[in-house]
């Protein structure tokens, strides 16, 4: 046992023990949604930091909600068989999109605008299909009386916090898991240099699928929980292109080469959408979001590390030589 | 006429033409998007929220104001050309080292101001200009004039955009930047006044399109949405930077989103549309008209 394991111990006890001490519902729910967006934008940053922009994960986070909710209410399919369907369903869409991009090597800008594009089908997809996905007035899953474990749906705040935490961590493992994998060092090789990593023997689409799959499915999950959690869901929240671009703001403001993060990301945005949307009240509607984008905008000239790994950095001797390397290269032109 | 017009279902001929007339508009908006691309090298993701602020800028010049179409119209394209050139000098300059990703990005962000800036001056309400144009029918097809007269603007300004490529210096030095961007430097061209002249350029085109999108549809905060995906991908589509790429892909798309809406709802057009895309990405994944490298 070292300190550092011993620090993991202590912080996720103390994490775990948190909603049995304090009960403000409000509180809990604001955690609640950190921890579910956390891991949201955790899955994003585990392709995003290898230079592999996706502003197509909105896609991916309503097909996760969407196809749950969809198959409890009209099959009566329990989410816990719902929930991995959904997530096979935005793999196989992940693969579906993604495999072309790769083998056609589709890198940079156009990747970001394909990838952008899928955003835009999912949510034009559930507009259009109103009669079944209620369209943009938002869909709600079937409430069951009180808590049922079966439908995955419960009223206290406190087993939600327990499962988002769980899933969270799980997602913290996962980015743990791939930093330390062989993985890290090909799609690394990849970001730098496609060319020169497939000629070192790198199978550079095979790669860059593999990362593209695993985060595809952790979105969807994360989309699936959100779901559940809120029991309501529309297509301007949880699918299309401004949801895509705030998890990669979120990521950003965060630091993307650091595990924690997208948490830290999490944290501060939802923190300071919250601040905002209180202070100001709704007297005042979208001056919340004009603050937002202007300190995304500020942050992103000033502080392109994001606010953790700057924070990293300043306190590390020897500063590590790749985080200031450009993530994606323009395509050739 | 009439044996070409009785193979042809009438309201099929109609979308048809409908769709040419969107796309006039459509590429428009293309060309302007890949000009700052082909020439700063940016994607300007919020391109089409400068879209949705010259709407406004009509709106209130027409309805608040109440001076004439014909004036409002020059004072639009100025003030988005303006914004456009403030956009450059203010969030992209600082980055024009950064990674693309963070350009993109910083534009992005730019995108959430231009909403919520929206949201909070004017409102979330629905607005239109009150302005009905008569609407055309040739023989039992209608089409609605302002879509022509947007056809026609977008036209003119396209080949103005051309002659002003072509035939000033500031325009060469433009083009010159887009094929070797290091060396025109060393050829005595100030780049920063270029790019910011670009951008400027970019931002009429903008606003060009405002003027004429306002004439058929309401404006509203979030209007941007609507065009905006659409018109990346027909940039994309015609290979970012390639204006005569766009110009082909814009009609493209403007095909099969009309189409589409002829037979299903209009966002099964754009389903359609997105659709199609993901499948070009597949045959000619460097856009429709990529020389091969």
């Amino acid at each position: 046992m070292n300190t550092r394991t011993i620090t993991w111990a202590v912080g996720l006890a103390a994490l775990i023990a948190l909603p049995f001490v304090y009960r403000d519902p409000y509180h809990l729910h604001i955690l609640v949604l950190i921890l579910i967006w956390s891991f949201a934008y955790t899955s994003w940053s585990i392709m995003g930091r290898f230079g592999l922009v996706s502003l197509g994960h909105g896609g991916f986070m309503g097909v996760g909600a969407y196809v749950t909710a969809l198959l409890w209410n009209h099959l009566g399919v329990s989410p816990w068989i719902g929930i991995p369907l959904s997530m096979v369903a935005a793999g196989v869409l992940a693969v579906i999109v993604a495999y072309p991009c790769f083998r056609f090597r589709i890198t940079g800008h156009y990747f970001v605008l394909v990838t952008l594009a899928l955003s835009g089908i999912v949510l034009q997809v559930i507009t259009a299909t109103r009669d079944y996905t209620g369209g943009s007035l938002g869909y709600t899953p079937n409430r069951t009386k009180g808590s049922q474990l079966l439908a995955l749906q419960f009223d206290d705040k406190t087993t939600w916090y327990l499962i988002a935490l769980f899933v969270w961590v799980v997602g913290l493992l996962i980015w743990q898991w791939v930093d330390r994998s062989m993985s890290r060092y090909a799609m690394e090789a990849i970001s730098d240099d496609e060319d020169a990593a497939a000629a070192a023997g790198v199978n550079v689409t095979f790669e860059k699928l593999k990362i593209t799959i695993i985060s595809a499915l952790m979105t969807a999950l994360a989309g699936a929980l959100y779901c559940q959690y809120q029991m309501f869901i529309s297509p301007d929240t949880v699918s299309g292109i401004a949801v895509s671009l705030q998890m990669v703001f979120a990521v950003i403001v965060g630091g993307v080469y650091v595990s924690f993060g997208p948490t830290v990301g999490a944290i501060i945005t939802i923190l300071l959408a919250e601040f905002l949307r209180i202070w100001f009240g709704t007297k005042a509607v979208g001056w919340d979001n004009l603050v937002y984008g202007v300190l995304l905008v500020l942050f992103i000239i000033f502080l392109p590390k994001g606010i953790l790994g700057s924070v990293i950095d300043r306190f590390r001797t020897q500063p590590r030589k790749a985080v200031t390397k450009p993530v994606a290269k323009p395509a050739a032109s | 006429m009439q044996g070409f017009l009785d193979i042809f279902d009438i309201y099929l001929l109609e979308a048809v033409v409908n769709g040419i007339l969107l796309g006039g508009v459509l590429a428009l908006l293309a060309l302007g998007l890949n000009l700052i691309f082909g020439v700063i090298d940016v994607t300007w993701i919020c391109y089409a929220e400068l879209v949705m602020i010259g709407m406004y800028g009509m709106y209130y010049l027409v309805q608040f104001y109440g001076l004439p179409y014909w004036a409002a119209a020059p004072l639009t394209i100025l003030l988005v050309a303006l914004l456009g050139a403030a956009l450059h000098y203010i969030v992209i300059a600082p980055l024009l080292t950064a990674p693309p990703i963070n350009q993109l990005l910083a534009t992005g962000g730019v995108l959430f101001i231009l909403q919520s800036f929206a949201t909070v001056a004017f409102g979330i309400d629905f607005r239109n200009l009150g302005i009905r144009l008569p609407v055309l029918a040739l023989g039992e097809m209608h089409f609605s004039y302002s879509r022509l007269l947007s056809f026609a603007a977008a036209l003119i300004g396209m080949v103005s955009v051309y002659f002003f490529m072509t035939r000033t210096y500031t325009g060469t030095a433009i083009r010159a930047i887009s094929q070797d961007r290091q060396i025109m430097s060393l050829m005595g061209v100030d780049t920063k006044r270029i790019y910011l002249v670009t951008s400027a350029l970019g931002g009429a085109l903008a606003g060009l399109a405002a003027c004429l999108l306002v004439l058929q549809y309401d404006v509203h905060p979030f209007v941007g949405l609507s065009f905006g995906p659409i018109t990346f991908l027909i940039c994309v589509l015609g290979g970012l930077g390639n204006f005569v790429g766009g110009f082909i892909a814009a009609f493209v798309f403007a095909e099969i989103i009309s189409l589409g809406g002829l037979f299903s709802d209009l966002e099964w057009g754009y389903v359609l549309a997105f659709a199609f895309f993901i499948v070009m990405m597949f045959i000619r994944p460097a856009g429709l008209f990529a020389r091969r490298s």
